[in-house]
């Protein structure tokens, strides 16, 4: 296998076609549109489903249908459709059947922009979608990650029977890097037993559905998403670690965020600051206990994102306060530069730090005048 | 004493053994044994899979003996291209009343007809929300007293009734649309044949199809039975005139 020139967009659509793709269901949105462009192509040449949807609302619901079938599918959006999607979601939830979404976060809230963000954490992490339910979600910094971990979303939504979303900033949604496809593997129908194919003389009937009008009955369900979400958050917790052996500030960022930081860590270790990164490659299940065992052993952190600070919350809950835990972010789709972080770790390394400041506070009010002339 | 000899009446095959939970003299039971019926008699319950919408049918799966999956709101067309796609050779069916279908189901239903999509649809118009208590429909009838609008449907500020198997009869994806009712056997009988004709259109591949039944609802129309029956054919009727709206030519040359 050799490394080609892949542009993020169309490497997450000829990854899921290489990984037994049979139908997808998508409507346009920037800075998503290519993967549903090279998937117009690319699954009617071999044979497979795609359909442009009237809406979100239509293409969510195509991939509920299909899913409840028990065929691989995916649907992808950026942040305002996802929004759109999040009624289906939480049906699909309820409904307990594999599903991949993928969603290239763009400049919000509303309408926003099309330029990279983070600022749909907590709406993929936290629910976003009515009552209880936790997706997995899975945060590519590079174009190679978005391959392998779209791969990756179809085994894991299939296993857990659960949503798999795959959330990137818009960064690695747009830019070409050399990266390598995962071999072409044939469409394969697994034989569920829960999928509603049709009885075909081999069965008695099956019924999928998110109704449980007895609250006995929906707390069972409850009871059973949440058990399969402790079994994720046992199993299939996924980080990238850099120079935390001796580390005494640990960097903590997803995504581009996390990807800007390791070049800031990289400058600052050639300055003699002994600073490592943590990349949480799974946000949901999340990293706490490498958190948590960090936090035994280093003297701060520093949480980076392009957003007010979503994924900062559920760092502090690992860390329980033990050291302190500082924030930079940059939002509305501006992404920070390395010399922004870097300044942020000579900061954080060279003066006193409390645990009893609010982190999201002090970063507004060193933000003001905004750092890079916008203001 | 019953016998297969003296036996007239039975629960069609495309039936499960479960009793009913729509309220007496409701017409959704009537819908439900012809779509069941039909399913029978075209031999095609084991390849069926039904949508069942958010309504008073939401339970529709309780009934029929056919995979069945549960839509959200409205989008039981666009759950059902879905499984239509991926399963080309099975029949798939949707179950939707007025609310689900012609309100907050609108964009779904259009788009499916409009691309033409293999699937039938069953579409219940009783003029409200059964399932809410009554409220007002898209297809409430002008001056019509729903518990949303207790004065009678003001037009001026409440909009007119939509006719959705006229409308859907523009689009060039449609096979078979036609609106029947179930006021009386004479009609029960058509809208039979209506149905079968729906399913044998989707059977065909000859893109999609709809049968619109006018229904009853006696309990939010505050009637009898008997005389929701009348409702539909003084006031239902000549607010939404049956007929076949659009027969493609294809559908038209099918011999049952």
């Amino acid at each position: 296998m050799t490394r080609e020139l892949w542009k993020g967009n169309e490497a997450i659509a000829e990854a899921s076609v290489r990984a037994g793709l049979e139908a997808y269901f998508g409507y346009p949105i920037t800075p998503q549109t290519e993967i549903l462009e090279y998937l117009s192509r690319r699954m009617p040449e071999l044979g497979r489903t795609f359909v442009q949807a009237e809406s979100e609302l239509g293409a969510i619901n195509m991939v509920y249908g299909a899913a409840c079938a028990g065929v691989r599918l995916m649907s992808t959006s950026s942040s305002p459709g996802v929004s759109l999607m999040m009624e289906c979601l939480s049906y699909i939830a309820g409904t307990e059947i594999p599903t991949v979404l993928v969603n290239v976060m763009r400049g919000g809230p509303g309408l926003g922009n099309i330029a990279p963000s983070q600022g749909d954490y907590n709406q993929a992490v936290h629910g976003g979608g009515h009552g209880d339910y936790q997706p997995i979600v899975l945060a590519p910094a590079s174009v190679q990650e978005a391959i392998d971990l779209t791969v990756l979303s179809f085994d894991l939504a299939e296993k857990y029977r659960a949503i798999c979303m795959v959330i990137l900033d818009g960064c690695v949604g747009q830019m070409m890097e050399p990266a390598q496809m995962p071999e072409m593997k044939p469409i394969r129908r697994a034989n569920w037993d829960w999928a509603t194919d049709g009885k075909m003389g081999k069965r008695e009937r099956r019924v999928l559905t998110s109704i449980y009008l007895d609250p006995i009955e929906e707390e069972k369900t409850n009871l059973r998403l949440l058990s399969r979400a402790r079994a994720v958050q046992k199993n299939e917790v996924r980080y990238k670690e850099y120079f935390l052996d001796d580390a005494e500030f640990v960097i903590v960022g997803f995504g581009t965020a996390g990807r800007v930081a390791l070049s800031a860590v990289r400058t600052a270790r050639q300055n003699g600051i002994k600073v490592g990164l943590l990349r949480p490659i799974t946000v949901s299940p999340f990293p706490h206990q490498v958190i948590d065992q960090l936090a035994g052993r280093v003297n701060g952190f520093l949480v980076t994102e392009m957003n007010a600070g979503q994924m900062l919350e559920d760092v502090r809950l690992a860390v329980k306060g033990r050291v302190p835990v500082e924030f930079y972010g940059r939002m509305g789709g501006v992404v920070p530069f390395t010399e922004e972080i870097l300044q942020e770790i000579k900061r954080i390394s060279s003066s006193k730090l409390s645990v009893d400041v609010n982190p999201r506070d002090a970063w507004l009010e060193r933000m003001s005048p905004l750092p890079v002339g916008e203001g | 004493m019953t016998t297969p000899n003296n036996l007239v009446y039975d629960r069609p095959e495309g039936f499960t053994d479960t009793p009913t939970h729509y309220c007496p003299g409701c017409t959704h039971g009537v819908a439900h044994r012809l779509v069941a019926e039909v399913l029978e008699e075209m031999g095609v319950i084991d390849k069926t899979i039904g949508v069942a919408p958010v309504g008073c049918s939401v339970f529709a799966y309780n009934y029929f003996d056919t995979d069945f999956v549960e839509a959200p709101h409205g989008r039981a067309p666009a759950m059902a291209t879905g499984i239509k796609r991926v399963l080309p050779d099975r029949i798939v069916f949707t179950y939707q009343g007025d609310g689900d279908l012609a309100s907050i189901g609108m964009g779904e239903i259009v788009h499916a007809a409009a691309r033409g999509e293999n699937l039938t649809v069953i579409f219940i118009n009783n003029a409200n929300y059964g399932m809410t208590g009554g409220q007002m429909a898209p297809t409430t009838l002008p001056g019509m007293k729903t518990t949303s609008s207790p004065n009678g449907r003001d037009v001026e500020t409440q909009g007119f009734p939509i006719r959705m198997a006229e409308m859907l009869a523009t689009l060039d994806g449609v096979g078979y649309v036609v609106r029947r009712s179930l006021h009386d056997p004479k009609n029960i009988r058509l809208a039979k044949k209506a149905i079968r004709m729906a399913f044998e259109t989707q059977a065909h591949g000859l893109g999609f199809s709809m049968v619109e039944l006018l229904s009853t609802c006696p309990t939010n129309w505050g009637m009898t039975p008997v005389d929701s029956l009348k409702f539909v054919e003084q006031h239902m009727v000549p607010a939404f005139p049956l007929g076949d709206y659009k027969v493609a030519a294809g559908v038209a040359q099918i011999k049952i």
